[in-house]
């Protein structure tokens, strides 16, 4: 085995020497870490992490392999990963398993990042480089092999990295004994949301960020705002979108459910603000407090930005809080079906505690449903959208 | 039965915030706290650790703890903990004593293991706690039956789709061998109610079964057959749950060796290491299902096989208590289950919790390792005769060590030298020879070396091993990375060759300094440990300290829970506390455990109340040592040399205590001074000469201190000569040990010669001491501090078995009873000669022999005893303290003080705990050998009545009451046995013999009816047949020597007494006092057992009350 060095610099700040597994390819972009234990080929994969230079804390990586990325469930959607291809640019392992045992490998976490020209460097004192990165907040980072020359630094969040990872054209994902239908969002989806509503009876049609949801809501039982990366202002187009739809008086009943990256954008079109964290919240072990209950989840979270809780309008109130950094973690109107969060209740990777929102979701929709054939003004009059003409996978 | 918390809605009370306001269960002032006695296989150190945690959480929450637990060497029961203890038997029946007394408010019953368990599900039967209004703090009874009782468990589980492997309840032979055929060999047996897997195993046929089934079904009235799921990978999760429903994965944990090894004998890693993500939250979720359903409010444990090449699991086992298991994931996460689990039972809500390590952060979190865990078991089996050295699903070990890293390779070769200072790492052994497959396929307590001898020196490959063992490729992988080293190491000509690179690899890959130095070294030229050493400094290679905090570095958090690393390439913390080492005691084995925990915390307190700041370095997660609060700096490392060393340096440390861990620090002691580092107390090289037999008997007689006869031989004719003199038996130490221990006892000409030929090499290089082995005569252990040569405190203790039996299984009585002033004054004049001769400060201990009316030294060890906590609870006064403050110095050092003086109106007893229940086969047979794994003591007025209290205290004692039966056997050629008998005549029990012989010889000391039973000796079911048939209470057998074989009678009435759970008196002068206790107290306990109210007995008393004041 060839074994080649390799740098892994912070922007304006200290170096790390290891060795590259991956790609032959020098990166740069933002870098982040992420403190939880298992779940690096569903991390990798998740659209949220987009354009980042990922370090595990977990300092063994490798050691199952990497699944099939074409093994499909009931619902054609992968059974392994988040999304078809590998979204981070870059890894940073402190030790990288160069042999790996489990039942569901195909091949190597390296093999993988070299067949998907991701950077991937090993042999670096990760928590070393956490307690950098946990003091500066968002860094940028360049990995960089000896043979090379470095890249410029580049700031993904300076771009619209939602554009980039959402599917171009609709597509549609059918449940097996479907029950109601939903329209989903796709801001970076990852597969996991479209199985929760699937595999809970909702066809499921995927939607690009930017597509004038509004106009077609009413054909619809449910609205779902996916997850997705970097920067939510960049998303100006979705929020006004959102706030259309939201203002629209005969679909005030219309269940709405956003997560994380989904969950900025409907805060923003109800008039919150955003604001950048200081310490990115990225673990599966974050606990999360339902405001209306008192319950506490153990959840799975991936971001940088969060709502500022002081600048909801009163029509909504904080639904979700982080017991860490007591930073807002979800919002819920207070008459509408409507409430997003700012933690993955699908995990993948992650704990389930909060699967019961895709519950609550749907109880929603139950409610919705049972009213729309009480009262015919909501009923569907006339659809748009032939959903057997769309694709049935994502849209590159 | 209603819920003592008011409310299991949540609200939104939280830590920190405006909205705290927590709502805790009313009416609780004082809580009772029940210990888990003496420490014994399957229920060890750990519990200390949990009950001293739920006393910490208990006093802050300003509650008046009273504790019962009589093992006496444990750190929670000191008053600086509790407030009021108990050292009395934990049983039902002494706890209801406590609880009229006491009259608490509320009740711990899951901190003290199974026992408190137990008695907590029996006390609630027996209606006590219903009537005296007692209120359970945290896991309701009803859920902690429902997960002993495997019938209600399984049916608990089925409710809510969990499975778990079939099994059925049998409770004859016959019904588990019905069972068996249904689901199909081979099969589980597990017991209901037992502690650490006791009374199970597998079988693959039916005669299998049925042995099995005869001795599990002896131990427990129920029993449970299952499939067998061999080879499935095992998991388990710590799990916490709060009133109101809040739940957490603490930890989850992966055993190396695949299912079919009790997790107490396994090697665990944590976090697991080959599970995925779906894997990982599969089994998570469903742990967290599991703990909801049973409604465990506080801490719990689940046990999981995983299918290797699949998605099925079956739930193997749950226990809703603190456990080994999570006072291994406290450790290795450094997350306080036991005192979060403390906290919860009052009330409190995971929200409102802070986590005590990060002290911002709430403790409603699941804690993220950056690092990886390796726990191995230690085992003492070379220890016992006849002993079954397979491994599975009956727990054997004695202790366990914890070792952190930041790869699989340095935790896990870290960890294999904790287990043994003399394995070098990951290695192999030549003792397979030709067996090395069998060696791999079925489990031993060698597997870890055969895997090593596969990997590293017979070529096998990972498939090949993987085949053998089932323990997953991932971690043979691993393992082949340090097979790899070692050869690349091999391979270097010389230390000069050796480059930085190499080196530094090797020490990532947790190669010790001596473990390179001996791959490098050739036949022509050895390298030292001290060359490998200063090279390695020279390339400026050391070790980085990394901190522990629960959120691998995600939030700031300010520990002082620290581990070393080669993996790294800064230090988390800045070195300038120039703190004060305190080495502990390493891994809990026979002959050494929690005494020297509480020795090694002692110590900490006094140098902190001192001012001095203190740095712990231990590696055992069953201690209290390594809990977080106890000292400024806590090192969970290696005691060896080179790591101490490092941390000496790293620490700029002030000073270095080594006498307070028994005999691991003391091993290198000298080496450290010779180093340079700055050892407190009595110089090493003085306590060397104590170590060294030569020059500790030279000096003697140089004082004119009595000893045996004793001789230094170069050659076997030599040793012949004297030995032939002085009379066998003679005790051997040859300084250089072939293999095996390296001291013995040997009765013949032919044994000294087998011994001086095959075990060990006697020539003018090589000398061997020789001296007399003394029997028969009264044994004395002198506990004492000095200071400069002068004794500033000395206890003496008599032993009540005679000189013979190891003095760790020895029952000890202070203060002593029958020696006469001149012997007390000519024991103190012997502990000050000693003191000077070897100018000693600090603790020293001596034993001491009454041989007809000389006193005879056998023994010195200049560090801290295994007796130093009896005896400073009991005299109460802190040895340690005194010998900490002596070793500082100054005017600190307190004014000698001459205890044997005082007049004490009550009297101690400590008595051994032993485990020979746990290992199958064994001879419970006392003799030079130490066997017992722990040790219990209580108080009375007189020494019958300290002994009685204390016997009882024992694991599983049942006073044997008329009319049951009373077998006798052994040695008739002396007068014990008969005195025995003699002394339990008339009370109304039933006598019976195995042989015509033993009833002649007794029945010139009895008038009363002796009989003669059958005694089926080669099956145990029968035999078990005529236990039960005659109502055989209690065993006396007192052997002249240990059996010749397995079917010698002796053997297998001593063996079959332990099996079946029989009181066991095998040795002569406590058979005998157990008898006159049994004779002075049996009609008190008859009546009081016999009354409908309670009426407590004279022995409950606190300790506060027996001593008069409050020592701590």
């Amino acid at each position: 085995m060839t074994q080649e060095k390799a740098t892994f610099t912070i922007k304006n700040g200290p170096t790390f020497e290891g060795i590259s597994f991956g790609a032959k390819k020098s990166v740069a972009g933002e870098a982040v870490f992420t403190t939880s234990l298992v779940g690096y080929p569903e991390s990798m994969t998740d659209p949220s992490y987009c354009g980042q230079i990922l370090v595990f804390t977990q300092p063994l990586i490798g050691n199952y392999g990497v699944p099939s990325g074409t093994a499909r469930d009931e619902f054609n959607l992968l059974r392994y990963f988040e999304s078809p291809h590998i979204h981070v640019v870059g890894i940073i392992v402190a030790e990288y398993a160069y042999e790996y045992s489990h039942w569901t490998a195909v091949e190597s976490l390296a093999s993988w990042c070299q067949r998907e020209g991701v950077a991937a460097v090993t042999g670096v004192d990760t928590r070393e480089v956490i307690t950098y990165l946990r003091e500066q907040g968002s860094s940028l980072g360049r990995i960089t092999l000896a043979s090379q020359e470095p890249v410029e630094y580049s700031d993904p969040m300076s771009t619209n990295l939602v554009s980039k990872v959402t599917t171009r054209e609709p597509f549609h994902v059918k449940a097996l004994n479907s029950k109601c239908n939903i329209a989903l969002i796709d801001c970076g989806v990852k597969e996991n949301i479209i199985r929760c509503l699937t595999s809970r009876g909702a066809n499921v049609t995927v939607f690009p960020y930017d597509y004038e949801i509004q106009n077609i809501a009413s054909e619809f039982d449910g609205i779902f705002i996916s997850n997705g990366p970097g920067d939510p202002t960049f998303c100006t187009k979705t929020v006004d979108n959102l706030k259309e739809l939201l203002s629209i008086e005969s679909l005030h009943g219309l269940p709405v459910f956003g997560i994380c990256m989904g969950h900025q954008l409907l805060a923003m079109a109800a008039g919150a603000k955003i604001m950048k964290l200081k310490y990115g919240n990225r673990a599966h072990n974050i606990p999360a407090m339902d405001l209306t209950t008192g319950r506490c989840h153990i959840t799975s979270q991936n971001h940088g930005y969060a709502i500022d809780d002081s600048t909801l309008k009163p029509d909504w109130k904080p639904f979700f809080v982080n017991l860490n950094d007591k930073s807002n973690e979800g919002m819920i109107h207070i008459s509408r079906p409507v409430f997003s969060t700012q933690f993955h209740p699908e995990a993948k990777g992650g704990p389930m505690d909060s699967a019961i929102l895709f519950d609550k979701y749907f109880e929603n929709i139950d409610s919705f449903k049972l009213e729309k054939s009480n009262n015919l003004k909501l009923a569907n009059t006339s659809t748009t959208i032939n959903v057997d003409t769309l694709a049935v996978e994502r849209v590159f | 039965m209603t819920s003592i918390y008011k409310s299991s809605e949540p609200t939104i009370s939280t830590f920190n915030t405006p909205y705290y306001k927590p709502q805790l269960v009313e009416g609780v002032e004082s809580v009772l706290v029940i210990g888990s006695g003496g420490l014994s296989i399957g229920q060890a150190g750990e519990f200390d650790y949990s009950g001293s945690q739920a006393i910490k959480a208990l006093k802050e929450a300003k509650k008046k703890t009273i504790l019962i637990n009589p093992n006496i060497a444990t750190n929670q029961t000191s008053h600086s903990l509790a407030d009021k203890i108990y050292y009395l038997p934990v049983t039902p029946e002494y706890i209801t004593y406590i609880i009229e007394r006491e009259r608490p408010d509320a009740i711990l019953l899951t901190f003290g293991g199974q026992t408190g368990l137990n008695c907590g599900v029996a006390l609630d039967k027996m209606g006590v706690l219903k009537k005296y209004n007692i209120k359970v703090l945290g896991t309701p009874i009803k859920t902690l039956e429902m997960t002993e009782d495997r019938d209600l468990f399984a049916q608990a589980l089925t409710e809510i789709n969990i499975p778990i492997a079939t099994s059925f309840a049998c409770e004859t032979i016959d019904d588990a061998l019905k069972a068996a055929d249904e689901v199909g060999y081979p099969v589980i047996v597990r017991s209901a109610y037992a502690l650490g897997g006791l009374g199970s195993g597998f079988s693959n046929n039916g005669d299998e079964l049925r042995e099995l089934a005869a001795q599990s079904l002896s131990l427990s009235p129920q029993i449970l057959v299952e499939k067998s799921l061999k080879g499935w990978k095992e998991v388990e999760y710590e799990v916490v749950r709060d009133r109101v429903d809040n739940c957490i994965t603490v930890c989850n944990m992966e055993n190396l060796d695949p299912l079919g090894i009790h997790t107490g004998d396994s090697i665990v890693f944590a976090p697991s290491q080959t599970l995925s993500d779906e894997e990982y939250h599969m089994l998570r979720s469903a742990a967290i299902k599991i703990i909801r359903h049973l409604g465990v409010i506080g801490e719990c444990n689940v046990q999981y096989a995983l299918q290797p090449d699949g998605l099925d699991y079956r739930v193997i086992e749950v226990n809703a208590r603190l456990s080994r298991s999570s006072a291994l994931a406290s450790k290795a996460t450094g997350y306080p289950l036991a005192y979060t689990a403390a906290k919860i039972g009052l009330g409190y809500t995971l929200p409102e919790l802070p986590n005590p390590i990060t002290k911002t952060t709430v403790a409603n979190f699941e804690p993220s390792l950056d690092y990886i865990v390796a726990k191995i078991p230690k085992w003492d089996l070379s220890k016992f005769q006849y002993v079954n050295r397979d491994i599975g699903s009956a727990m054997k070990s004695v202790g366990e060590v914890m070792a952190i890293g930041r790869n699989f390779e340095e935790a896990y070769q870290k960890a294999l030298r904790q287990v043994d200072p003399s394995f070098l790492g990951f290695q192999g052994s030549n003792e397979f020879g030709d067996k090395l497959d069998e060696a791999l396929a079925s489990a031993t307590d060698r597997r870890a070396l055969a895997v090593g001898q596969a990997l590293l020196h017979e070529n096998y490959t990972i498939e090949r091993v993987h085949e053998l063992t089932k323990i997953d490729s991932w971690f043979l992988q691993k393992c082949m990375n340090i097979v790899r080293m070692y050869k690349q190491l091999e391979a270097v000509n010389s230390l000069d060759a050796l480059e930085k690179d190499l080196l530094r690899n090797a020490k990532k890959l947790g190669f010790s300094d001596k473990q390179i130095a001996i791959s490098i070294s050739k036949d022509s030229k050895t390298v030292g440990e001290l060359e490998v050493r200063k090279l390695r400094k020279s390339f400026d290679i050391i070790p980085f300290v990394k901190r522990i905090d629960t959120l691998a570095a995600e939030f700031p958090a300010n520990t002082n829970y620290l581990y070393t690393t080669y993996n790294a390439i800064k230090s988390d913390v800045e070195f300038d506390d120039n703190g004060m080492l305190v080495l502990g005691s390493g891994v809990y084995r026979i002959g050494s455990s929690v005494e020297f925990d509480w020795c090694a915390v002692n110590t900490a307190k006094t140098l902190r109340e001192q001012g001095k700041k203190t740095v712990m370095i231990n590696y055992n997660p069953e201690t209290v040592s390594t809990d977080f609060d106890e000292v400024d700096r806590l090192y969970f490392e290696e005691l060896s040399f080179e790591r101490v060393m490092d941390i000496y340096e790293l620490e700029n440390s002030e000073g270095c205590v080594i006498s307070v861990g028994g005999q691991l620090p003391q091993n290198i002691a000298l080496k450290l001074y010779e180093n340079g580092c700055n050892t407190l107390g009595t110089n090493p090289n003085d306590i060397d000469n104590a170590e060294n037999r030569h020059k500790f008997s030279s000096i003697l007689d140089s004082i004119n201190v009595g000893q045996p006869d004793w001789t230094e031989v170069t050659s076997i004719e030599e040793a012949k000569l004297f030995s032939r003199r002085v009379t066998y038996p003679v005790l051997v130490r040859p300084s250089y040990v072939l293999s095996g221990a390296a001291m013995s006892v040997v009765n013949s000409e032919h044994e000294l010669e087998d011994k001086l030929t095959l075990a060990s090499d006697v020539s003018p290089d090589h000398p061997v001491v020789l001296s007399k082995f003394i029997e028969g005569a009264e044994e004395i252990d002198v506990d004492a501090v000095a200071y400069n040569g002068q004794v500033l405190v000395h206890a003496i203790s008599e032993h009540v078995e005679n000189a013979g039996v190891h003095s760790g299984d020895a029952t000890l009585i202070l203060p002593p009873q029958t020696l006469s002033e001149e012997t007390k004054a000519a024991l103190k004049d012997i502990a000050h000669r000693v003191a000077h001769a070897w100018k000693i400060t600090g603790p020293f201990n001596m034993q001491v022999i009454k041989d007809g009316d000389k006193l005879k030294v056998i023994e010195c060890n200049i560090r801290a005893s295994r007796s130093f906590p009896f005896v400073s609870k009991v005299l109460g006064v802190n040895f340690i303290e005194i010998a900490v403050k002596a070793c500082l110095g100054g005017d600190k050092v307190p004014e000698p003080v001459d205890l044997m003086a005082k007049k004490y109106n009550y009297v101690a007893t400590k008595v051994p705990q032993f485990s020979f229940t746990r290992l199958a086969g064994a001879d419970p047979y006392l003799g030079v050998e130490m066997a017992s794994t722990g040790e219990v003591a209580s108080f009375g007025t007189n020494a019958l009545e300290s002994y009685w209290t204390a016997i009882q205290s024992t694991l599983n004692f049942h006073v044997p009451l008329p009319p049951s039966g009373i077998l006798f056997g052994g040695d008739v050629k002396k007068d014990f046995l008969g005195e025995v008998i003699k002394s339990v005549s008339n009370l109304g029990f039933n006598f019976y013999v195995a042989n015509e012989e033993v009833k002649k010889y007794l029945q010139s000391y009895t008038d009363e009816n002796i009989s003669v039973i059958e005694f089926p000796k080669n099956d145990k079911r029968k035999l078990r047949e005529v236990f039960q048939k005659y109502d055989i209470k209690a065993v006396f057998n007192l052997a002249a020597k240990r059996a010749e074989n397995t079917l010698d009678e002796d053997y297998v009435m001593r063996r079959n007494a332990i099996d079946f759970a029989i009181p066991l008196f095998n040795e002569p002068q406590t058979a005998i006092l157990f008898a006159k206790s049994l004779k002075a107290k049996l009609a008190e306990k008859i009546k009081i057992l016999e009354s409908n109210d309670v009426i407590v007995p004279e022995e409950v008393r606190s300790w506060e009350e027996y001593v008069g004041f409050r020592p701590v």
